[in-house]
């Protein structure tokens, strides 16, 4: 196992007699495939039972300068590039309490391994919830989702995970707990730490809790679909409800090898609202009429991801352009991933549809290309095909990173594309927090 | 003051240098720098030693570098309306004002974004988005003399950031010089750039970061309706009762705000709003699509009404009646020297339930210490305005006014709030950050500024109240010469 100081690193002997030292017998155990990072296996997976626990796990790994992968519900263990090393993998999964729930002041604090579909439930009794609609709920954990900056269709209403959260507790590479942020919701009080820990992705310490502003359930929810001819009729009328009066809770299009475009539009109000808003949006479709969506057309973005893993490769990235560049984006996809042949034959996500697109107004969007089975989406075109989209995305500071590659594409490409001229000052970041580099390295942007 | 007596000061040559570079725009005169000594908290004065007036990102630069290579402190400052100290000189270092790079960049509507420099006031760029039915939604009172670049710095709020969030949730990317001299790009007009979330990290580090010479700002539309409600109470309590009920059955109003009687009073005497005389005095504004906005305001009126409300309540349904109900609130600290000679304007919050205990509390201290406070709220988030009234030409009145405004702080904290909600910790509240933070939080907080401000160059001596020295880590340690005189630690 590759690490900066091998001679000075303990056995695995005297590490595991440290750890359960530390967390008990229990709370230690060897590493097994399904715990790979980014198909690492770590070597011991530590499960500390609380935060001071966790501090003297860590205080441990620094000193002895073992790499550290955290993880919280472990769904999105592949995302990154392959880090250097992983001798513990530190789960936050006894960190499952909901802490301090304040309805009436509409605020939450939890433990890090709580998942969010916990959370959602506890928060449900009173009718409230955390607006945010991230992938694989019921196992994807607070912390997880805080190190990934994961967000879902909600966003274009209430804003990612950076503008939920209003404070968190980091536990850094030497031990030391620290808070940020508090619990109210509004507090310009020192540093925002929360928003850095925000897609920082495990390299800058442990989340241990987060303080969450929260939003009331909405009485009522509607959703319609409308299928247009091609992408630029549909960036249109995604635009032109951008630009209404309209207030959606989700606006996206839905596109792939063999279809036309789908643009599915949720509307949360109550009972009163629902009718004009919908009246209103029917009129900025124009001609086209709108139908009942298909079955969840809120979790396709889910579904990207094939339930239980992939048996054939494909990639997935996550798209970031301006809302005006939709179409050209789907456009750029379909013009150098082949045109329907079968036009309208297939569903998103069908086996063999060679690609689908899900985009949402804000400009994020989700693309999966599958390897056909006759070998059509081979690894060098589609290395080349990501190249060439980051070249014509980076000029105007958009964005295409992999979430999910298969090794030949992950050798071909880097998976985060280019950090920009901020790389150097991310650097030192990461070098304040973990001067040893411990806490997953080598797996984020620029190799931090 | 450790760190920053050990900054350079600025030298002939160095005065010469940017005098080169900037010709009419340094300052140097001391009755001219006068101008510069302190922001809206004007208890605290430092003359700088020169100010300059930069008009582009380049000279912005410049002057940066200059600084760094002589390691003379530099503060950044917009309109100078902070109240918090922020924009305070620092003995021997230089002021760098941001009012000539005041331009509006690009508006791009399709994508809601705008991008400006850091001298644009507030509501140049509402006014300049809304023929297009935009907005730009932060909107702290002083917004129509107030900077971008000074509410980044502060994270400023306003009185509508209840529904539509503060500077940071509109702040996408902003390009920076930072503390060396050299300029980077952080975030962009999309959404997600990979890597930290520095712009997050950036907005609200009251200038102790670098300096915002452009800011991607996102803008928003303008909604269908905006009503806004007038409901009066006998006090404060009640009218408390109603806001959490209102929260509570699921509204998210985009303002509430509260004020008690002595604030009323002198509101009225200042702008003749129309307020009733009465204890608290409730203002809620709904806006959104009109079906729903009309359903949602006659649910607040009945949550009004059952917690007590007078029975005229009244509905701004025009833009007039809206503006002149309005006019009272965002008036209101001014509004102070009709009924007082002075006054401290107060900045703390509490979670919103924890209102009718902490203003018990303020009354007690109030009434012990014999100085009146009046109480402004924004009220759906608990940021609490209160203000200390007083007379300085009375002894030792001005020091039992500075204390009972730092209780009222402590008491908010004490009751799970914040020391600021939305003016900052600047040179004013230092000494109260660790009522709220222990000292790993604060000295991991400076990591940040170790990375971005190695030299502590920009803006020292502000929301920290110990200056953690940066080293590079791990390596041979090499004692910092404060540290060994003992006027400094590295943590």
């Amino acid at each position: 196992m590759p690490g900066i100081s091998k001679a000075a690193k303990p056995n695995l002997a005297q590490t595991l007699e440290v750890l359960r030292s530390i967390v008990g017998d229990a709370g230690v155990r060897r590493g097994a495939p399904a715990d790979a990072v980014c198909g690492v296996v770590p070597e011991l997976c530590v499960e500390p039972a609380d935060e001071a626990e966790l501090s003297g796990v860590l205080q441990y790994a620094n000193e002895a300068e073992l790499m550290v992968s955290p993880r919280g519900g472990g769904t999105k263990l592949d995302w990154g590039t392959q880090p250097q090393g992983v001798d513990l993998a530190i789960s936050t999964a006894r960190f499952n309490r909901v802490l301090d729930y304040a309805p009436c002041d509409m605020t939450v604090t939890a433990g890090a391994g709580v998942s969010i579909a916990q959370l959602q439930s506890t928060l449900a009794t009173h009718g409230q919830r955390l607006a945010l609609d991230p992938l694989w709920p019921e196992r994807a954990t607070i912390g997880g989702v805080i190190a990934t900056n994961d967000s879902g269709a909600l966003r274009v209403r209430y804003g990612g995970i950076r503008d939920l959260m209003i404070g968190a507790t980091i536990a850094l590479a030497d031990g030391t707990l620290a808070a940020s942020g508090g619990k109210v919701v509004k507090n310009v009080a020192g540093y925002d730490l929360p928003k850095l820990m925000a897609g920082s992705l495990g390299t800058l310490g442990i989340i241990t809790r987060a303080v969450f502003r929260l939003h009331p359930l909405p009485e009522c929810s509607q959703t319609l679909s409308w299928t247009f001819a091609d992408c630029q009729r549909a960036k249109d009328f995604m635009l032109a409800i951008s630009d209404s009066l309209v207030v959606p809770s989700g606006v996206q299009m839905r596109t792939g090898g063999y279809r036309s475009v789908d643009v599915d539009v949720r509307i949360d109000c109550i009972a009163a609202g629902i009718e004009p808003q919908i009246e209103a949006v029917r009129k900025l479709a124009g001609e086209v009429r709108p139908t009942e969506p298909e079955a969840g057309p809120w979790q396709m973005r889910e579904q990207l991801w094939k339930p239980g893993g992939d048996t054939n490769p494909s990639c997935i990235l996550k798209l970031s352009v301006l809302p005006t560049q939709l179409a050209s984006v789907a456009e750029f996809v379909r013009s150098s991933l082949g045109s329907p042949q079968h036009a309208n034959s297939g569903r998103a996500g069908d086996p063999g549809s060679g690609w689908t697109l899900l985009m949402h107004s804000t400009g994020l969007g989700w693309l999966r290309l599958d390897f056909g089975e006759d070998g059509s989406m081979e690894c060098a075109r589609l290395a080349e095909f990501i190249s060439v989209l980051r070249a014509l995305l980076v000029s105007a500071g958009e964005s295409a990173v992999l979430l999910q590659a298969p090794p030949c594409v992950r050798e071909k490409v880097d998976i985060w594309g280019d950090a920009g001229s901020a790389l150097s000052l991310m650097m030192r970041i990461k070098q304040q927090f973990d001067p040893r580099g411990i806490f997953n390295r080598g797996r984020f942007v620029g190799g931090i | 003051m450790s760190a920053i007596a050990t900054k350079g000061t600025t030298s002939p040559a160095f005065l010469d240098s940017l005098r080169t570079l900037l010709g009419d725009g340094l300052i140097t005169s001391r009755e001219e720098l006068r101008t510069y000594e302190c922001d809206g908290l004007t208890n605290l004065r430092v003359v700088p030693a020169a100010v300059v007036l930069p008009s582009t990102a380049e000279q912005v630069q410049a002057i940066v570098r200059l600084c760094a290579r002589e390691h003379v402190a530099f503060v950044a400052r917009g309109s100078g309306t902070g109240l918090s100290g922020g924009a305070l000189p620092v003995e021997g270092g230089i002021v760098i004002s941001l009012a000539r790079l005041n331009r509006i960049l690009e508006i791009d509507i399709a994508n809601a974004r705008a991008v400006v420099e850091p001298g644009v006031i507030n509501t140049a760029v509402t006014q300049r988005v809304a023929p297009y039915g935009y907005f730009y939604a932060p909107d702290p009172s002083s917004q129509t003399v107030c900077t971008i670049g000074g509410n980044v710095a502060e994270n400023s709020g306003g009185a509508h950031c209840l529904k539509y969030g503060f500077t940071t949730t509109h702040v996408l990317g902003l390009e920076v010089v930072l503390p060396d001299g050299s300029l980077v790009q952080i975030g962009s007009k999309a959404l997600d750039a990979p890597g930290y979330d520095l712009s997050g990290v950036f907005v609200g580090a009251e200038g102790t970061l670098g300096i915002a010479t452009k800011i991607i700002l996102r803008i928003v539309r303008r909604p269908e309706v905006i009503q806004t409600l007038l409901a009066a109470f006998d006090s404060t309590n009640a009218a408390g009762a109603a806001v959490s009920d209102i929260i509570a059955s699921g509204i998210l109003p985009a303002a509430i705000e509260m004020m008690d009687r002595l604030s009323i009073q002198a509101c009225e005497a200042a702008v003749h709003a129309g307020y009733p005389e009465c204890g608290g005095l409730l203002l809620v504004e709904l806006d959104g699509p009109a079906a729903e906005v009309e359903a949602l305001m006659g649910r607040v009126r009945q949550k009004c009404l059952a917690n007590g409300a007078w029975p005229q309540i009244r509905v701004a349904q025009t833009e007039e009646e809206r503006a002149l109900i309005w006019k009272g609130r965002k008036a209101a600290f001014a509004a102070m020297g009709r009924i007082s000679p002075n006054y401290i304007v107060q900045d703390g919050v509490i979670p919103r339930t924890a209102l009718p205990a902490v203003m018990e509390e303020i009354e007690r201290l109030s009434s012990a210490v014999g100085l009146r406070v009046a109480n402004v709220f924004h009220a759906g988030d608990g940021n609490l305005h209160p203000l200390v009234l007083y007379d300085r030409r009375i002894p030792g009145q001005e020091e039992a006014a500075e204390r009972l405004a730092g209780d009222i702080l402590k008491i908010c904290v004490r009751a799970g709030g914040s020391i600021t909600g939305e003016h900052g910790v600047g040179a004013d509240k230092k000494m109260f950050m660790s009522e709220m933070f222990a000292e790993p939080d604060m000295e991991t907080m400076q990591l940040v500024r170790c990375a971005f401000d190695p030299e502590q160059l920009s803006n020292p001596g502000k929301i920290f109240p110990r200056t953690r020295l940066c080293a590079e880590r791990p390596g041979p340690y090499v004692p910092h010469p404060l540290e060994l005189s003992g006027e400094a630690q590295l943590f």
